[in-house]
């Protein structure tokens, strides 16, 4: 399934509903073109929904870690929110729980960056 | 390779839409062979990873050279062979993503995850001139949590 993303603002931060697989190729680059245009727009609080993405490979995992990177950098700040079985398993896996926030209820993680 | 050994053999070229035909592929074998549904995602993650080693490292994304994807179900294990048309690498230098100073870099997570998804893995210098990744998984045994249902998961098998 191909990915797809769309945003909404809610308390000040930028919600970034995604949906598919974040895999080489098209998801991967659509995630990026989505931040790069958040970070042009000044928006720089996100918070990256990932209820819908049931797969990601290691190119995904190099997009969102690049995102991180790439929000912080602009002293942003970007957590993780409602990650499917097997995406929270591969960050254990990979270590990346010790990097992101991840929050599985909306209002807490939107309260977090207050 | 015995008379009960099935052999699979395709070369795919070297563009991104590869990957998931790589994946697709092997899906298909491994579903047919018995795997549960963790098992099928973790052999389709790790064709993924070898064919996305072999297109992007490997062959250097040039359109010209090849990937060579073989798969062999025994009556044990699928055995699953990616090979590239690059210079080769040496594993032992391939750097840790675990560690701390690697964990925001933005690559090098493959072959990781090919090594905790896999049983069996190794490279060795190909045919080609290039890598060839090696990689198996054992079959199920039949009435196994793994026949076609699930299994324990990789973080816990990797913590073991």
């Amino acid at each position: 399934m191909a990915l797809r993303a769309t945003y909404r603002e809610a308390a000040g931060v930028t919600v970034v509903d995604i949906g598919g697989r974040i895999t080489l190729g098209e998801g991967s680059a659509l995630l990026r073109k989505t931040i790069r245009e958040l970070l042009e727009d000044q928006r720089t609080m996100i918070l990256l929904n990932l209820a819908d993405v049931d797969y990601i490979d290691s190119s995904g995992i190099g997009e969102l870690v690049s995102a991180y990177t790439g929000v912080k950098n602009r002293g942003g700040s970007l957590k993780l929110l409602q990650l499917t079985k097997k995406v929270h398993d591969l960050l254990q896996l990979t270590k990346l729980f010790t990097v992101f926030e991840v929050y599985s209820d909306e209002n807490t993680a939107l309260r977090s960056y207050r | 390779m015995t008379q009960d050994s099935k052999h699979l053999e395709v070369t795919l070229e070297t563009q991104v839409e590869s990957v998931n035909l790589a994946e697709e592929m092997c899906l298909r074998v491994a579903e047919a062979a018995g795997f549960g549904e963790d098992d099928c995602y973790r052999i389709g993650m790790s064709v993924r990873e070898g064919v996305i080693n072999a297109f992007h490292y490997g062959n250097e994304e040039r359109p010209e050279k090849k990937i060579h994807l073989a798969l062999d179900l025994t009556p044990e294990k699928m055995i699953i062979h990616v090979l590239d048309e690059g210079k080769g690498f040496d594993l032992s230098r391939v750097p840790d993503p675990l560690a701390e100073e690697n964990l925001l870099s933005t690559s090098g997570r493959g072959i990781f995850l090919m090594r905790a998804f896999m049983d069996e893995f190794q490279v060795i210098p190909g045919r080609t001139g290039g890598a060839e990744i090696v990689m198996s998984k054992k079959l199920p045994s039949p009435g196994s949590p793994g026949m076609n249902g699930t299994s324990q998961d990789a973080a816990r098998k990797k913590e073991s």
